[in-house]
């Protein structure tokens, strides 16, 4: 019998790479990450982590050559950062996913400066999209643990070799207490066996990794890191079927939907805010208005086949971004246009920039951009991109 | 690249040894060049090259000789700048 808990998504996520028996784990601590790699270290302390070693960093840069060196040694690895201290890793992650290390990173997902923010949005993974690294992304507690075990899984998969970030909303998740069913240790050894590196360091059979790539190679090492996401499509799909059976929970592969039978009006976004939408899709439903939700739990690779078929029937597509790119729009908003461009009858798609910074969502503002979806399916003249909620009011005059 | 072409490894994987395939002093803007009659045989600019580009070439019974291996030297200018005799003058790249 599974054991059932109400514990916070931090707490949840600690359970979730104990469980997975990483050898290293390296963190520094930063809002709104913190509690997950306290409570590592408090269970390494404790005996109950055995064979794993916290090393304290002095920065996330360190923090992530460390998890990167002992990948590099062989041996699983784990850590979790957060907004700053993930700007301040980019640079390894890149030399992570070039070298083709497997490794979990859970990503408190914040806001990042300046002005400075502590809460929630998605700026800081979404910035890092293009480092090699899978990026999946949790709408709960529950979630984000078992996608911490199907994390290890997919990225050690001799087909992939990639690290992988799992993402979840910082506070929302994390410091938020829901009923969480903890794994058992027994059935996550079934599901993930002890790692096997393809190479690694030793000292009687040296290697250097990363080495220098003159012209003639460069182009053909980043098209296999490339290639490993596009393969990690099916492999996303076949872990998260295979968990679903061996632990009787599917929370979808690349995608998941939701109500989306007869939906004219479909919403899509990331992480924690589709569970307002559900909330605010159910009353919808319930009034009669045809409209449904899709969520991407694979954000790279990008999953546009998948998002292709689930919006063959959508008249407008609504974008949920909790992210900018400056001078541009939402990332996810450019992305699922890139992916149904050539698409023949293809929905018309509305971009929102909401809950930058940790500004609520709430079912009302969820039904307001919804409302403004279907008045684009009618003919009216809506906005392509919108910065949902903008408070002119306070802005500078002139502006 | 075509009559050696070797195959990559996931991850760039090099085996000791292998980079010396890989030729680093395409990017030069000057070369040294070593005046034999100056030179003094004191090694200094091979020691003080982080390429090792600079090799001992030959010994005339009195001092030794050092040569450069251009096929590394990237042209900073160290040993020039460290040479105690001037034996070492930076001249302008010509392909």
């Amino acid at each position: 019998m599974a054991k059932m808990a109400v514990i916070e998504g931090s707490h949840a996520i600690a359970e979730a790479a104990k469980v997975c028996r990483p050898a290293v784990v390296s963190a520094y601590p930063i809002t709104p990450q913190t509690h997950i790699v306290e409570d590592i270290s408090q269970m390494i302390a404790d005996g109950e982590l055995m064979n794993c070693e916290y090393v304290r960093t002095e920065s996330e840069f360190s923090a992530a050559s460390v998890i990167l060196g002992a990948a590099a040694a062989g041996t699983r690895v784990f850590s979790a950062t957060s907004s700053q201290g993930a700007v301040l890793m980019y640079e390894v992650l890149f030399s992570m996913a070039g070298m083709r290390l497997p490794g979990v990173l859970a990503m408190a997902n914040r806001s990042v400066s300046s002005p400075l923010s502590i809460w929630n949005d998605h700026q800081d993974a979404i910035s890092a999209r293009d480092n090699g690294w899978i990026q999946l992304w949790a709408e709960d507690n529950q979630e984000a643990a078992d996608m911490i075990v199907q994390a290890f899984k997919i990225g050690e998969d001799r087909r992939i070799l990639l690290p992988v970030m799992v993402n979840l909303d910082g506070f929302l998740i994390t410091h938020t207490y829901e009923p969480v069913e903890i794994l058992d240790q027994n059935m996550v050894d079934e599901f993930l066996p002890p790692y096997e590196p393809l190479y690694k360091l030793d000292p009687k059979d040296p290697v250097t990794m990363g080495a220098l790539a003159q012209p003639e190679y460069y182009t053909e090492a980043r098209y296999m890191i490339h290639y490993a996401q596009l393969c990690a499509k099916d492999v996303i799909e076949e872990v998260a079927e295979e968990f679903g059976k061996k632990f009787g929970r599917y929370k979808g592969g690349l995608i998941d939907t939701y109500k989306m039978e007869g939906a004219e009006v479909v919403l899509i976004s990331m992480g924690s805010v589709i569970g307002t939408m559900k909330d605010a899709v159910d009353e919808m439903r319930a009034e009669g208005i045809p409209v449904g939700i899709v969520k991407i739990r694979s954000y790279r690779p990008f999953p546009v086949e998948a998002l292709r078929e689930a919006l063959k029937g959508a008249k407008v597509v609504c974008v949920l971004d909790k992210n900018i790119s400056m001078g541009m729009e939402g990332a996810v908003f450019t992305d699922l246009k890139a992916a149904l461009y050539n698409v023949k009858g293809s929905p018309d798609i509305l971009g929102f920039i909401i809950g930058l910074g940790g500004r609520d969502i709430t079912i009302t503002d969820i039904k307001n951009l919804t409302n403004k979806g279907f008045a684009k399916m009618r003919g009216e003249k809506v906005s392509e991109m919108e910065w949902y909620k903008l408070d002119v009011d306070i802005l500078p005059e002139g502006i | 690249m075509a009559d050696n072409k070797q195959r990559l490894t996931i991850g760039l994987v090099a085996k000791p040894g292998s980079t010396l395939q890989y030729h680093t002093g395409g990017w030069r803007t000057y070369r040294p060049v070593i005046d034999h009659e100056k030179c003094i045989g004191c090694k200094r600019c091979a020691d003080s090259c982080m390429e090792g580009a600079p090799f001992e070439c030959a010994h005339d019974g009195k001092k030794k000789k050092f040569c450069v291996n251009y096929d590394y030297c990237k042209g900073c200018g160290v040993c020039a700048y460290e040479c105690p005799v001037d034996a070492i003058e930076m001249v302008v790249e010509e392909k």
